[in-house]
């Protein structure tokens, strides 16, 4: 058992060790430079499970704490303070749990600056295991932004033609969003003297109508990483152009920054912004199902169609945790490990299939599942877990969330998980429209009779994926179990409100 | 004069007295040995360094008030003295290759560093004169120190020209504050101040305008990207956080300490000079291809960062934090500054050519710890976390919000968003475009932007020993 208090600094810096190694290894010795990236994740990967381990299902409080002092700047300490609660523990291990299996996917894939990609891949699970990690204001904004940079850099190095147009583009929306933040941030600090999220909680009575500016600034940030309609339109450049294993981090992970920070803090800071602001937020969630889904089934480009349909996808997230209920937010956080795990085995399957034909327009195949069957298996059980069969992941989010919204007291109308629901159908659509393109009828393209159906790699890739979308579509209540007594919680500060209100 | 008079100006007197030595020694360096007169400088400067180090904690007047030394004066002259080093250093290399390699050149540096020095020192309003005429005077020199290249001539008139300009806006001003109080001293200005009168806001704005120059704030910075583009580089990465960071020691002393009276005045005013200077000096620098125009650009907005604490000590309370804040973003601008100057410099070709931002193509790839090392200073100039950019964005806007500024503060965070975009940029040549691009291999220049590169990261992970330092600039108080 490693110690408590270190146990969270270890899983967040651990990728640094592969990073110091990387550094010191010959750029041209391509295969070592990969097994390191890989052996560095992996073991993130293992403490993360200690990590796990070690965490009590039973305590909805922050769990194995670190925290100490940073520095002082103007008299307020700012501090190195991490923690894990029922919030946060599933987000850390599929961050964890993504990484080695992204870096996997890139042996053959990149070869152009191995080196500088797998250290820029590792700089950016420290970026993201931070995010989830950080209890302190201050810290958290480090590791927010922190992200952006290796991101960037994936995207514009090792990205497709117009990879430094999505590049700019990604990084700008993003920094737009989080300057907002870090003026609200400010402004806690000041109003405060402290950084530290627990803290501020428990001190609460922020006035009503700086609720509603804070709210705002920080949702700004959260909801272009989402990224909420209208909010968007960074994602599918940077997700076209993105490397598979940059766009399936960007998916699986990235995406999920920002619906964790409207539930660490603009859900439990700003309860009363929060109850508000929860049907609007609603709304625009219920339009980006839609939108989502109805702009996925216009695509030709088979990796465009699965960008968006995440904008569909985090629509639900979005819808389930404002409808605050611990139903809601329940299905939302294992909506987000969904999404995480199908997006993510859809854009490495769109990869693989890219490899071998440097084309990603539908039109260009079909009847693939003749040529590669074990191919098309995969992705069809990938598929039909993305939009929600029962039995599979997905169904048991979606479900979880529509059940949430449906009861939601503070949407106050049905009408929002009704949409919602249209919204599965659609996904049905879209989802197996593209199946049907790329593989059904007759395989009549001369360039795709000779493909080669996946080697024990690619297997070994998606296998992990594929066990974790039946577990959690079979038995999802241990998942469940992690994550409850932490969302009581969050759920008690918003009664405190709606209470205060009557 | 007495002899504690003399031991309270004693960093300012090393520097001052050794550039007059070195002026008779120079005489006996030949022609081909110049490097000795750099190293002499810099043992000069060091010997400086060591003696403002002493005065750390120090709150003390001389001369009958004129000149005073308090926490500001020495955090500002380990700034100066520290800024000359990398000054020299810098230039060692830059000078002899440019063939410019005369052995004036580190003493006039040596000189306008005492004029900065005197800044922080100044007690009274003609000391401030004074200073800022012993600060501008070489300057201007160095500026044309290329002659006969026509673009540094060209710097360099223009430079004196505006300056001289500048310099009878701010003697015009103290003339009416004189008028206003009879009095030149600080301490006497905040006595005799009871009611602003017409003379004295009139005084003042001429004084702020004046100084506005030397800062290169919007609506007064039209000399600074001809300036800073025709002068010798290095002389550039010298004036754009030395020069600057000058007339900053005075702007902020006299209207924080002295006109305490007439804040609602100037407060507004300077929230607006910082609100245009942030904007335009952004807003421009996109459509610079020229990096050293960009830079130039880029100095001007951060001349805004820094402004931004001039409105925030207009209120009383926020003040010394205020304070404290403006001199953290300068030490921290000039890590990073100094840094990105001494990449161009390394990439500068003899005939003035590799000065385009195009020239950076491919530097990541057949460069990669240079390369590293301007996306370092470029991702700290435009304020990202763990870059000493970001702290000092941070502490300045901290003290806007507290002094109820937050929309100057947004106009801040905006303006970083777009100078995003024009930094980006060169990562983008850098890191994505291929080129050839050449490069200098020399050891002084390797050694100061590693140096500074460390400075940046390291203050931007740890900055606790910077901001501590930061906060001992204290201004003495001048109510009994």
């Amino acid at each position: 058992m490693i110690e408590p208090k270190i146990i969270l600094t270890l899983v967040t810096f651990a990728p640094l060790l592969g990073v110091l190694v990387i550094l010191v290894l010959p750029r041209g010795r391509h295969n070592a430079i990969r097994s390191v990236a890989l052996i560095a994740s992996l073991i993130t990967f293992v403490v993360s499970i200690l990590m796990l381990l070690q965490f009590d299902r039973a305590d909805g409080d922050l769990q194995l704490v670190a925290r100490a002092n940073w520095f002082q700047l103007a008299g307020v300490n700012i501090e190195y303070y991490l923690g894990v609660d029922g919030l946060s523990v599933l987000l850390v291990l599929l961050t964890t749990f993504l990484t080695p299996i992204a870096i996997l996917s890139t042996w053959t894939a990149v070869e152009e600056r191995v080196k500088e990609f797998m250290i820029f891949f590792l700089l950016l699970e420290i970026g993201m295991v931070g995010v989830f990690l950080a209890l302190d204001l201050f810290l958290f904004y480090v590791f927010w932004e922190f992200t952006l940079v290796p991101m960037y850099f994936l995207i514009g190095i090792w990205g497709g033609p117009r990879r430094i147009y999505a590049a700019i583009k990604f990084f700008l929306y993003t920094m737009a969003g989080s300057i907002l933040m870090l003026l609200a941030i400010l402004w806690l600090g000041l109003h405060f003297d402290s950084f530290a999220v627990p803290d501020l909680i428990a001190e609460g009575n922020i006035p009503g109508n700086i609720q509603t500016w804070l709210f705002l600034a920080f949702a700004a940030a959260f909801a272009i990483k989402v990224p909420m309609w209208p909010l968007h339109s960074w994602l599918p450049d940077a997700h076209v152009e993105a490397p598979t294993a940059g766009s399936v981090i960007l998916a699986g992970v990235l995406l999920k920054m920002g619906t964790y920070g409207f539930l660490r803090f603009n859900i439990p800071l700003f309860p009363d912004a929060a109850v508000r602001f929860a049907p609007w937020v609603a709304l625009l969630a219920v339009i980006g199902i839609l939108y989502g889904a109805a702009v996925s089934y216009a695509q030709k480009d088979v990796k465009k169609l699965v960008a968006y349909s995440s904008v569909s996808h985090l629509g639900f997230v979005m819808l389930g945790l404002f409808a605050l209920n611990s139903q809601g937010i329940q299905g939302g956080i294992l909506q987000m490990v969904n999404h995480g795990l199908s997006t993510g085995a859809l854009f490495l399957l769109v990869g693989m299939l890219y490899e071998r034909r440097h084309t990603r327009e539908m039109d260009a195949f079909g009847g693939l599942w003749k040529i590669m069957p074990v191919y098309g298996a995969l992705t069809l059980i990938v598929t039909l877990s993305s939009m929600g069969l029962p039995g599979l992941n997905g169904f048991v989010g979606e479900f979880t969330v529509l059940l949430g919204s449906f009861n939601s007291e503070a949407l106050g109308s049905p009408l929002f998980a009704g949409f919602a629901a249209v919204g599965v159908i659609l996904a049905a659509i879209y989802l197996l429209y593209m199946f049907q393109k790329l593989f059904l009828g007759p395989a009549d393209k001369d360039e795709n009779k000779r493909l080669k159906d996946l080697n024990w790699r690619e297997i070994a890739i998606l296998v992990p994926i594929l066990l974790l979308i039946f577990w959690i579509g079979l038995y999802p209540k241990p998942f469940f179990e992690l994550m409850a007594p932490s969302v009581d919680k969050v759920m008690a500060v918003l009664q405190a409100v709606t209470m205060a209100v009557r | 004069m007495t002899l504690h008079d003399l031991t309270t100006i004693l960093p300012f007197l090393i520097v001052i007295v050794w550039a007059c030595v070195l002026l008779l020694v120079d005489l006996f360096i030949p022609g081909d040995k110049k490097g000795w007169t750099a190293f002499l400088a810099a043992a000069g400067l060091v010997a400086g360094l060591a003696a403002a180090v002493q005065q750390l904690g120090m709150q003390e007047e001389a001369f009958g008030g004129m000149i005073i030394v308090d926490g500001y004066t020495a955090v500002l002259h380990i700034l100066f003295l520290g800024v000359g080093l990398f000054a020299v250093m810098q230039s060692y290399d830059y000078i002899r290759r440019k063939g410019i390699e005369r052995g004036e050149y580190y003493i006039l540096l040596l000189f306008t560093l005492s004029g900065m020095m005197l800044m922080a020192n100044a007690g009274d309003l003609i000391v401030v004169f004074l200073a800022l005429e012993l600060l501008s005077l070489p300057l201007y020199i160095l500026a044309g120190f290329a002659r006969p290249d026509l673009q540094s001539e060209e710097a360099a008139i223009k430079y004196f020209l505006l300056g001289a300009f500048a310099s009878g806006f701010v003697v015009y001003g103290i003339a009416l504050i004189f008028g206003a109080t009879m009095t030149t001293s600080l301490a006497g200005i905040v006595a005799a101040a009871n009611s602003p009168s017409v003379l004295m806001l009139l005084g003042s704005g001429l004084f702020l305008v004046g100084l506005g120059f030397k800062v290169a704030a919007v609506p007064f910075h039209m000399w600074t990207p001809d300036v800073y583009q025709g002068a010798p580089s290095a002389v550039t990465a010298f004036m754009s956080v030395g020069a600057k960071a000058g007339g900053f020691a005075a702007l902020l002393r006299v209207f924080v300490s002295a006109f305490p009276e007439l804040a609602s005045y100037w407060g507004p005013l300077a929230m607006w000079i910082a609100a245009l200077t942030m904007a335009w000096g952004n807003i421009a620098a996109i459509a610079q291809s020229n990096i050293k125009r960009m830079l130039a650009y880029s100095s001007i907005a951060h001349a805004g960062y820094v402004l931004v604490a001039l409105p925030a000590a207009a209120n009383a309370v926020v003040a010394p934090e205020a304070i404290r804040a403006a001199l953290f973003y300068l030490i921290g601008y000039a890590f990073t500054n100094l840094g990105a100057w001494a990449v161009v410099l390394t990439l500068e070709r003899t005939e003035g050519e590799g000065l385009e931002i195009e020239d950076y193509a491919g530097l990541g790839e057949k460069q990669p710890a240079l390369a590293l090392a301007m996306a370092i200073f470029m991702l700290s100039l435009m304020g990202m976390p763990l870059t000493v950019g970001f702290i000092g964005k941070f502490y300045i806007f901290r003290a806007a919000i507290d002094a109820g500024l937050v929309w100057l503060a947004l106009v801040g965070v905006v303006t970083s968003l777009i100078s995003a975009y024009y930094y980006l940029r060169v990562v983008v040549v850098m890191y994505m475009k291929s080129g050839e691009p050449q490069i200098r291999s020399e050891g002084w220049l390797k050694i100061a932007v590693l140096l500074t590169a460390l400075g940046t990261l390291f203050f931007g992970v740890l900055p606790g020993l910077l901001l501590e330092f930061a906060g001992q600039a204290q201004f003495l108080s001048f109510i009994p």
